[in-house]
């Protein structure tokens, strides 16, 4: 044993000790990890929340020193940004104007025009200030050109010189364009943006207030303008600052002004997220999000999908999150932007060991131990796990080892992550997973309980026009339909949408979604702006507010502007009590009682101290960045701003009212000017109130089409149902009922051994030796070739016993372990009496059955009285049910068929129907007339089993020797075919045989030692023939030349399956479980698959996929391209091994008494045919999927056809 | 297991008009193009806004400030490209008939596109000490993509064979100044580029091929039919 074995072993056992550990304490375990997820996250409180948000800080003005570039480690209130001086400091004037005292003569236009231009005076005057030898101009911060893609703002904003911006820009601080300019609104709104925009526009930077503050328009009510003069200093010259300060508080003094001084705010600016750096992180998000929908999709067989998907997903976030607080906790501050490096974590992580996890441990064997599924899912994967996690740790060490530090702390926080995402996996998910199971387990249990077959259905449901009378003892048969998966075979795709949508309630949740992100962008991108807009609704909505209501407007004399205490910034101005000592506006405010239009009145509050806080967290970084000056982790220093008082008289405004002026509309009253400002909250409602409405249309119009009428009105659509469980989910709706009504062929005596069709016909052999011919698609039987010498009656349904001899084929069983063990043929009594046989136990089975009716010693008059009232109702039935469509002529008994030795191999192709028997004898016969045409006695061991291709049969015997026969067709001329019309579809290139022809059957090649040991599996499609043999070999033939191509080794054990199709793909499984898939042209093994515990039983390929059931009552999904499990689907114990793809996604199982439906795309149960009421204990073992659509199951001695027709109609 | 029963190896249908829209080969190679197209403009658009907003690359200014931040010509180059070379990626498959091996699911391809967006971010994002330890960094991811997500000798060829390609289109393009990086460190370009080329190559090869999955089983649905 190598040292990696030994590994592996170990590895393996661990894990399975752990898994029992898990599923026995799920509850501990769960407290355990929760509260060491806790514990890890701990550290992460201590972490500023992430955001984009400034940082301010504030300084006293007076000793005030650039901060030095080293780090002072005892001044530990400084934050770390404080360091080297900031990019600029801001020094605004801010400037309140207003004419006053206002009379009526005025039109709107006054009420901004001249204060505007006053602004031209003082920007004069702070240029060409000078303090001792410094000027304005040594001391701003000087811009060069704008940013190339900014032509349009080159008019506007200042370059090639000193960051000075205000109003006056706009007319390019030229008084005399100012009053040439007409219409002052259209020109500073010519500027603005249209539409929805969050951050700082044209107008917010020169006017350096909100907009809505400026007062710049035709309707204001306060009639007082309010800007800024803005200036970027490069350095700090306190001395320069405080006479301009002083000069301007000289010539412009505000009275009752009582604005802070003494401090300066600096203002930190992280990394900025624009929309441009948004949409790769959404990208990013989304792939992440289409990553974790396509990984938890593939959870299948569990109780609770969207569970189990979000316990994977809380696994790999917590892992996240402990690997970020783990990291804290030492010491790491993360400096990297976790939201951006956040789903390459999650894709470095991944979710594929939850996923491998959950299939291994839903894939062990049903009937075990949930413990014990549990500790065997996880040592089957451990290997793989283990393997895994030691990759991507190799992976993220040679990352490491980059020496980049960005990337090394990228590594750091992925091994630590995968560590304890490792840990969480382990503990979490693995008890999640096993509470998930046991609780399965529970619900099949419950489910199990009331399983009882149902009435017999009210309606006989042929659901083709059948000439023959429907049964008069309609087939029992129920139909389940698995309530969750709502797929049913008769549900259009539109409507398949429909639900979905309805049951995802997808329109409502993605509605949700939209508005939270919306919400999130809004809070994200613009917190001040949100900030502002709250505040103003606050002070909007307090009673007290100057702006609230008109009629208060002329109280507003009274009022002193603001409450000098007060030092609270950002606060509505509060306003307590009036104060009668009004200084200096008591003389210019009009008396308020009489006046029918109250003055302006210049004000100043705190809230205007910081007056830049109303601004968009933008602003300042989207001035500088006009000058291609980033602010992204630097910061500026915000000096107190100088307060200037501008009054104008009227005449002064008139005398620069422009001639257009007048034109305006005249003032309008109060009521519009109301509906006008509050136009925009309007229209938000408007837009609300339309959303809303449209909503409420669309979740009707929804509700409408997909709830019934009668929605919540018990019972009316749930009068055909039959069981508790029956469809209808939790909406109230459910899927029409498709009833699937199968067909039983009633004739056969005993149990059915061999079924073989063609597609038109089908043929069937039951354990006596007698073959019956039906029609596929009636179900009508055509002839009936019986056993032992009874003379062949055209189906008339009566014929004589002519040989007593009674029990044959009951000597074979030992000699070929696998088959079935076969009873003694029971001779027919009479036609119209129920067949009893069945009835004996075989213990007596030599005593005959007359002597059994008359005996009085076994008391089989119960049996007999039940077969009797079984068979009463159909008379007609069991027994040929119309008159055949064409009478065989009645031929002599000159066929002299072998009737010692039992049929072990049947194929039906034409209409020749090529038995093989245990005698070894190859017989032909004709499917129509019941007439032996040929036979060959060349071999003498049993054949066991047969192929017929074109004119070709190979038969494999239990010698392992391999018989090539050819058969030959002497055609007389002018002869008559008897076949049905062509089926759909193209049928198998046979010939067909008319009776008038000579057929012989010759012996072409025989291959003597084949095989070792018997043949167990012999198959042929596309010019090849495939046997499989106990001797753990497959072989492939040439069909033309019996040649042997391949001898294909791979398989520890006896091969039990086969399958080959057109495409030349040949897939085998074995004795040990292995499936193999092999290349026919080159002999190669393509993959090799560990796919089941015990035998595999059977094989079927479609174009995408294999699916392999075994011993252990599993079916198996595998990827046929790669060889990968997809799902596999756990059938109850003890079912049938039968397996048939009828379309590319429509699985056919046989079970207990039942055939299920299954979808291949997803692994739901779609529907469960029960063939018979009383035969709950007979398993279906055969299972031919024939052209139309039908399948054809043995059911013990009957045969059942089950038409799809769902598939048809999906078909067509 | 003495029965010979020929269970009938699928069963022979008509199919309906989507099933044959699909199968139709031109249509599902141009359904496949256009996909690819639709990949390869979003991929561009949104690794360029990277780049641009990084200012590694330089547009001539008038188109900025905008998301369709580049010149109106990159888009449709690329995902002209990412159409090739995802068709071109399952046809060479099928021509050398050498399987993909690894699982191909959607999640993989998911996981293979958030690898290629990452090696973007790092390479626009990430400050690295000199030109040479990003382009080698680069270069170690580019190859970890390939080794994760494709694996197959073919796979790795054509990619090297079109990052050399288009790394000499972009020195050409560069060189006739349509347009430029900010610090060309390996004649006119970037040294990482030919990295994200080669990433960017393995990643729609990788959508490629899992589109081309849909095709393949149905053309075997077909070829089984007739």
């Amino acid at each position: 044993m190598t040292v990696r074995e030994r590994i592996r072993q170990n590895i393996s056992a661990a894990f399975y000790r752990h898994g029992l550990l898990c599923a026995s304490y799920p509850v501990p375990i769960i407290l355990f990890t929760s509260a060491s997820i806790l514990t890890c996250c701990y550290p992460l409180l201590k972490l500023p929340l992430p955001g984009t948000g400034p940082v301010e800080f504030t300084t006293g003005v007076r000793d005030y020193s650039t901060p030095s570039h080293e780090s002072q480690g005892d001044l530990s209130e400084r934050p770390d940004w404080y360091r080297g001086p900031p990019v600029a400091y801001i020094q605004q004037v801010l400037v309140k104007a207003a004419v006053s005292p206002w009379d009526n003569s005025l039109v709107p236009v006054d009420v901004f025009r001249s204060p505007l231009g006053r602004v031209f005076s003082v920007l004069e005057e702070i240029r060409n200030h000078v303090y001792t030898d410094r000027s304005l101009e040594a001391l701003c911060l000087q811009v060069t050109d704008l940013l190339p893609g900014l032509r349009r703002m080159q008019a506007v904003l200042p370059e090639h010189g000193c960051l000075l911006v205000s109003p006056g820009n706009y007319w390019q601080n030229r008084r005399d364009l100012f009053d040439a300019d007409p219409d002052l609104l259209k020109t500073v709104h010519q500027h603005e943006p249209k539409g929805l925009h969050t951050s700082a526009t044209l107008k917010d930077l020169l006017f350096g207030v909100p907009g809505k503050q400026t007062g710049v328009n035709l309707y204001s009510k306060k009639r007082v303008v309010t800007y800024t003069i803005t200036i970027a200093l490069s350095s700090y010259d306190a001395r320069f600052v405080a006479s301009l300060r002083a000069r301007l508080k000289q010539l412009h003094p505000s009275a009752n002004c009582t604005l802070r001084e003494d401090h300066m705010v600096h203002v930190h600016f992280k990394e900025e997220i624009g929309i441009a750096e948004l949409i790769p992180l959404v990208t990013t998000y989304i792939i992440l999000f289409a990553y974790i929908y396509f990984s938890t999709r593939k959870i299948d067989m569990v109780k609770s999908k969207w569970g189990l998907a979000l316990a994977a997903v809380v696994t790999v976030l917590s892992s996240l999150l402990m690997s970020v607080g783990l990291c804290t906790l030492f010491g790491l501050t993360p400096t990297l932007n976790g939201g951006e490096i956040f789903p390459y974590l999650v894709v470095v992580i991944g979710l594929e060991n939850v996923l491998v996890l959950t299939k291994s441990v839903v894939s062990t064997p049903v009937d075990l131990e949930v413990k014990l599924r549990i500790a065997q899912g996880l040592s089957n994967e451990s290997w793989s796990i283990m393997k895994n996690m030691a990759t991507e740790l190799c992976i993220i060490l040679i990352g490491y080892f980059t020496f980049v530090p960005a990337i090394q702390e990228f590594c750091l926080f992925a091994v630590v992550g995968l560590v304890s995402d490792f840990f969480l996996q382990m503990f979490f998910f693995t008890t999640v997973l096993s509470i998930d199971i046991r609780r399965m387990e529970l619900a099949d249990l419950n489910r199990r309980l009331p399983a009882e077959a149902g009435m017999p259905p009210p309606k006989p449901g042929p659901l083709r026009p059948r000439e023959t009378p429907p049964p008069p003892r309609p087939s029992p048969h129920t139909i389940t339909l698995q309530a969750p998966a709502f797929r049913n075979l008769r549900l259009p795709k539109r409507l398949r949408v429909v639900y979905f949508l309805a049951r995802t309630r997808l329109a409502q949740r993605i509605i949700m979604v939209g508005t939270v992100i919306w919400i999130g962008i809004l809070v994200y991108t613009d917190p001040a702006g949100l900030r502002t807009f709250l505040a103003a609704q606050v002070s909007e909505q307090s009673p007290l507010g100057e702006a609230g209501l008109p009629p208060h407007l002329g109280v507003a004399p009274v009022f002193p502007g603001g409450d000098p205490t007060s030092t609270l910034s950002g606060l509505p101005a509060p306003e307590p009590t009036p104060l009668p000592e009004n200084q200096s506006q008591g003389h210019r405010a009009a008396h308020p009682e009489v006046a029918p239009v109250s003055s302006p009145q210049i004000t100043w509050g705190p809230e205007d101290e910081e007056l830049w806080r109303r601004l968009s967290f933008r602003h300042w970084p989207s001035l500088f960045s006009y000058y291609n000056i980033t602010l992204a982790k630097r910061y500026i220093s915000i000096l107190p701003v100088i307060p200037v008082t501008l009054h104008l008289s009227p005449q002064e405004a008139i005398d620069t009212r422009h001639p257009q002026d007048t034109h305006h509309a005249p003032p309008p009253s109060i009521k519009t000017s109301d509906l006008q400002t509050d136009l925009t909250l309007y229209k938000v409602a408007a837009l609300g109130l339309f959303a809303g409405v449209v909503l409420v249309l669309l979740l009707f119009c929804l509700y409408r089409v997909l709830c019934p009428r009668n929605y919540g009105q018990n019972g009316v659509p749930h009068g055909r149902r039959r069981r508790g469980d029956l469809p209808c989910d939790e909406y109230g709706y459910s899927p029409p009922i498709s009833e699937i009504s199968p067909l039983l062929l009633r004739g056969h005596s005993m149990d059915i051994e061999c079924l073989a069709s063609d597609g038109m016909l089908l043929a069937s052999c039951c354990l006596v030796g007698h073959i019956r011919v039906w029609d596929a698609q009636t179900g009508d039987c055509l002839t009936v070739i019986p056993n032992n010498g009874l003379r062949r009656s055209s189906s008339s349904g009566c014929w004589e016993h002519r040989d007593g001899g009674g029990a044959v084929g009951g000597q074979d069983v030992d000699i070929f372990p696998i088959r079935r063990r076969t009873t003694p043929a029971r001779p027919a009594l009479f036609g119209d009496q129920p067949d009893l046989t069945p009835l004996i136990d075989t213990n007596f089975g030599l005593s005959p059955p007359s002597q059994a009716l008359s005996s009085s010693g076994f008391d089989f008059g119960g049996l007999v009285e039940k077969a009797y009232q079984e068979h009463e109702p159909s008379p007609t039935l069991a027994f040929p049910p119309s008159p055949p469509p064409v009478l065989p002529p009645e031929l002599p008994p000159q066929n002299n068929g072998d009737w010692d030795s039992s049929v072990w191999a049947m194929e039906l192709r034409g209409n020749l129907i090529a038995t093989g028997r245990s005698s070894g004898k190859l017989e032909l016969w004709d499917a129509v007339e019941g007439s032996l045409r040929c036979s060959n006695e060349d071999g003498v061991s049993g054949i066991t089993a047969l192929a017929f291709l074109n004119n070709r049969i190979v038969a494999a015997r239990l010698n392992g020797s391999l018989d090539f026969f050819t058969v030959e067709i002497t055609k007389p001329l002018g002869l008559l075919q008897y076949r049905g019309p062509p089926g759909r579809g193209s049928l198998p290139p046979s010939p067909c045989y008319s009776s008038e022809d000579v057929i012989s059957c010759q012996l072409t090649r025989s291959v003597q030692c084949a095989h070792q040991k018997p043949i167990t599996v012999l198959k042929a499609a596309a010019g090849r023939v495939v046997t499989g043999s106990q001797d753990h070999t497959v072989r492939v033939y040439r069909l033309e030349d019996s040649c042997c191509l391949f001898t294909l080794q791979g398989h520890s054990g006896g091969i039990t399956a086969i399958y080959i199709d057109q495409t030349m793909v040949l897939a085998s499984g074995g004795q040990d479980g292995t499936i193999c898939v092999w290349d026919v042209l080159t002999g190669s093994r393509v993959s090799h698959v560990y796919g089941h515990r015990g035998d595999v039983t059977s094989l079927v390929c479609t174009t995408s996929c294999i699916i392999s059931s075994g011993l252990d009552d599993l079916i198996c999904i595998w990827d046929r391209s790669t060889g990968i499990k997809l799902y596999s689907i756990q059938q109850e114990v003890g079912c049938g091994a039968s397996l048939g793809v009828i379309s590319e996604s429509l699985l056919v199982t046989g079970g207990q008494g039942c055939v299920s439906f299954w979808d291949l795309n997803y692994g739901d149960l779609l529907q469960t045919v029960y063939l018979g009421q009383s035969s709950e204990g007979q398993s279906v073992r055969q299972l031919l999927v024939l052209d139309n659509a039908a399948i054809v199951c043995d059911f013990g001695s009957e045969l059942s056809l089950v038409y799809v027709p769902s598939v048809l109609e999906k078909l067509d | 297991m003495v029965e010979v029963s020929a269970l009938s190896s699928g069963a022979l249908m008509r199919r309906g008009p989507y099933i044959s829209m699909i199968t139709n080969r031109t249509m599902n190679l141009l359904i496949r193009a256009a996909m690819l197209f639709m990949v390869g403009v979003f991929l561009a658009l949104v690794l360029n806004l990277l780049q641009v907003q990084r200012n590694v690359t330089l547009f001539p200014p008038d188109v900025l400030s905008s998301v369709f931040s580049s010149a109106w010509w990159v888009p449709p180059c690329c995902g002209t490209a990412a159409a090739l070379i995802g068709l071109l990626y399952p046809c060479m498959d099928r021509r050398l008939g050498e399987p993909h091996k690894l699982k191909r699911e959607w999640s993989n391809v998911m996981r293979c596109v958030a690898v290629f967006v990452g090696i973007n971010h790092a390479s626009a994002k990430v400050d690295f000490a000199n030109n040479v330890q990003l382009s080698l960094t680069l270069a170690a991811l580019s190859v970890g993509l390939w080794w994760t997500f494709d694996r197959s000798r073919s796979g790795f060829g054509l990619g090297v064979v079109i990052a050399i390609l288009a790394t000499l289109a972009t020195q050409l393009l560069v060189y006739n100044g349509v347009f430029q990086y900010t610090s060309p460190d390996f004649l006119y370009i970037r040294s990482w580029l030919p990295c994200i080329f080669f990433a960017g190559v393995i990643t729609v090869g990788n959508i490629g091929r899992q589109l081309a999955l849909y095709e393949y089983k149905v053309n075997q649905e077909k070829t089984h039919q007739d």
